[in-house]
């Protein structure tokens, strides 16, 4: 399959393997802040290959993982309401907010439904006066335009029955946030590709001109992985900095100038809270206040939810999703936190940097 | 998109469709019966319309096999409920070491279902009854009030008898044992999941929804040394092999590289985040055979038309991982099962 099996060209892979190997005179510290990023470098075996080479680290990128709790019962409660229908990815329903999750929810008697792309939300409810429709929409740069493109949508056809409840959040002000913590070390970032598409990545010159930390933009397939922490390496290993584009198939500096527009005359920039990390500036989008008739927040008359701290002994997942932790340091991992009873969201999601390693840890038959 | 929570049905009048009278057991239902249930399956047995079918006598060991069909939609590329009602319990024996003789199907219907709709499954039946050399011997209609089933759900329980040797079973898997597949894995749950949630995907996935009966033609001179066979339905080939990794104590080990799947399926799958090992076939079985006659099991299938038969892996001395799958990079890592039904993800 084109753009596929070239990319998973064993080979290949084993040769930059070596490359990299070779050329890491130092233990790097390179993080990824994408849950499809971390996923492949465990599922394709690239972090095993390269233990004791490059410490791979995984930053908060997994959308589903960073949303907070309370913003779960939000919908939740939502679903249960008369009339209101809440559609989500199906990768919401598992997660766990404070008091329930959307698959109990919906067991429960709410009215929840999975969709592919939020416009699928928009026909819904235009087939379907009678409900009021709400999608929940969480997600990263690169779901952004999909639901502002929603809300377009709605606008045009008139709809007074569609509404988001949003959690969107940007990655770079994650990413800033991260280098000004005292307590984590990061020598090179890979930037994920598909954000970048989107977004471009002009303004990441900023994170590497006030940190002297290289950015690496970096596809999914394997050997896009292993491609992307070579460049690192060698920039790390050259005192060289600056922002290298390893995606170009995909990626451009500018981004995606309409996807980009869609979503600025929908949205705008607000300061956004985020599972395990708290509220970061300028990460999050809130709908503007011309199209707050598509808001649920204020459809529904919501107050904002309280934030809840999550902090336990057992569960460190904001260590986690900081990068701070990695999933097998925790001391929950694998026996109090597993994905059939898990403690937190990166042991849920699909997406999550918990479920990555799970599925990778042997596991002795009975004990599920 | 329509969100695909229905096929797309035509426009019916009242009279067109099945109302809760048809299952009252008045002249509406004797009428459902004689002129369309009995009319399209017609055979010797089942004209009798006794409350049992009368099957006779019979020398062999008897075998039975039951299973209900809810797949929604009920149409959907390469399949309809009807024949895979029929293919997927003739599989059941097959696989089993049956020669398959006869069914009994029980409709539930949905009021309100378009007598089209069912007329069109019956004939579906109909034709796959011929396909796999069985009849409908008995059967049982209900039909119950709107939103209390998806429109029509099948039950089949299936009649074999005994071939001469049957496969010893999964427990019998042994170290060095090969495991194959008769075809691209996936085929069915992708083409489903595609036409339910209205993927307009072209061209789209089909379901691989068959009887294995030329597969099992084929394999007949070697089954003696086949150890079990399983056509790799719910929870796809990864389900199997779980299974029998618990049955015989062994690991099993398969090479991701080596198992055919489609290009449609591998598209679908890469898109959505599935992996196609957990997901269902309808015509596709895996086999655990003795590694001496790996190559001879592909070779018969090859010859019979199954191209895409491959080894995929072997069965191994168990360490604490019951299925294991070699990747990219040749590293062997744990296969683990989904909880619950796979879920497509956000990005």
């Amino acid at each position: 399959m084109k753009y596929v099996d070239e990319f998973r060209d064993s080979q290949a892979a084993s040769k930059i393997l070596a490359s990299i190997r070779q050329l890491a005179k130092r233990r790097w510290r390179i993080m990824d802040v994408c849950g499809g990023q971390t996923h492949n470098l465990v599922k394709y075996g690239i972090e095993a290959a390269l233990e004791g080479v490059v410490d791979l680290i995984h930053g908060p990128g997994c959308p589903v993982c960073v949303t907070p709790a309370e913003v779960i019962d939000v919908a939740c409660e939502l679903s249960q309401r008369s009339g209101v229908v809440v559609m989500s990815f199906g990768d919401m329903l598992r997660v766990p907010g404070v008091k329930t999750s959307l698959n109990s929810a919906r067991a429960a008697g709410g009215n929840i439904r999975t969709v592919y792309s939020p416009v699928e939300a928009v026909e819904f409810a235009r087939s379907q006066p009678e409900s009021e429709v709400v999608f929940f929409a969480v997600g990263f740069e690169t779901t952004i335009p999909a639901t502002a493109l929603a809300v377009k949508q709605a606008a045009a056809l008139g709809l007074k029955n569609f509404s988001l409840l949003t959690h969107h959040v940007r990655v770079l002000p994650a990413m800033l946030q991260l280098m000004q913590g005292q307590d984590i070390e990061i020598d090179a970032f890979l930037a994920a590709g598909h954000v970048c598409t989107v977004t471009g990545f002009e303004d990441y010159g900023t994170l590497t001109a006030e940190f002297s930390v290289p950015v690496v933009i970096t596809g999914f397939e394997p050997l896009d992985l292993l491609h992307g922490i070579l460049r690192a390496v060698s920039l790390l290993e050259t005192s060289e900095c600056g922002v290298v584009n390893e995606y170009a198939r995909s990626a451009a500096a500018g981004g995606n100038v309409a996807a980009m527009q869609l979503v600025d005359e929908i949205y705008e920039v607000v300061n956004q809270s985020w599972r395990g990390l708290g509220v970061i500036p300028a990460s999050g989008y809130a709908i503007r206040e011309c199209f707050q008739r598509f808001d649920a927040q204020r459809r529904f008359e919501l107050s904002a939810p309280n934030h809840v701290n999550e902090s336990s002994s057992e569960c460190r997942c904001g260590d986690v999703l900081q990068g701070k932790l990695k999933p097998l340091e925790c001391p929950a991992f694998g026996t109090k936190c597993r994905p059939e009873h898990p403690l937190g969201a990166p042991m849920v999601s699909s997406e999550g940097a918990c479920a990555a390693y799970i599925q990778i840890q042997p596991q002795p038959l009975g004990t599920t | 998109m329509n969100n695909g929570l229905d096929c797309p049905l035509p426009q019916s009048s009242p009279s067109d469709v099945v109302s809760l009278a048809h299952g009252e057991g008045s002249g509406l239902t004797r009428r459902l019966i004689q002129d369309r249930i009995k009319k399209v399956l017609t055979n010797p047995v089942l004209d009798q319309l006794g409350d049992a079918a009368l099957l006779g006598e019979c020398s062999r060991q008897v075998m039975m096999t039951t299973d209900s069909f809810v797949v929604s939609p009920l149409k959907f590329p390469g399949g309809d409920i009807g024949s895979m009602a029929v293919y997927g319990t003739v599989n059941d024996l097959l696989v089993s070491g049956a020669v398959p003789h006869c069914l009994s199907l029980s409709l539930i219907i949905e009021e309100g279902l378009p007598l089209s709709v069912l007329d069109e499954v019956l004939e579906n039946i109909q034709r796959a009854c011929e396909e796999c050399g069985v009849f409908i011997a008995t059967g049982d209609t209900k039909v119950v009030a709107r939103g209390e089933c998806d429109l029509l759900f099948i039950n089949t329980t299936g009649i074999g008898f005994a071939r001469d040797v049957l496969p010893l079973g999964p427990a019998s898997i042994e170290q060095g044992d090969e495991l194959i597949v008769t075809g691209p894995i996936g085929q069915h749950g992708i083409a489903v999941l595609a036409c339910r949630n209205g993927l307009n995907f072209t061209p789209p996935p089909l379901s691989d929804s068959k009887p294995l009966v030329a597969e099992l033609a084929a394999l007949e001179p070697l089954m003696p040394r086949v150890r079990c066979m399983r056509d790799a339905t719910r929870g796809g080939v990864g389900a199997v092999l779980q299974e029998w990794a618990e049955s015989s104590g062994c690991t099993l080990t398969f090479r991701v590289q080596d198992v055919p799947v489609s290009l449609e399926v591998r598209a679908v799958s890469e898109l959505l985040g599935l992996d196609p090992m957990h997901v269902a076939c309808e015509g596709t079985m895996v086999l655990a055979v003795n590694s001496s006659t790996a190559k001879d099991v592909v070779t018969a299938l090859h010859n019979a038309g199954f191209p895409c038969a491959s080894r995929i892996g072997t069965a191994r001395e168990r360490d604490i991982v019951p299925v294991t799958c070699v990747g990219l990079l040749g590293q062997e890592q744990p296969f683990q099962e989904p909880l619950g039904a796979p879920l497509p993800r956000i990005c």
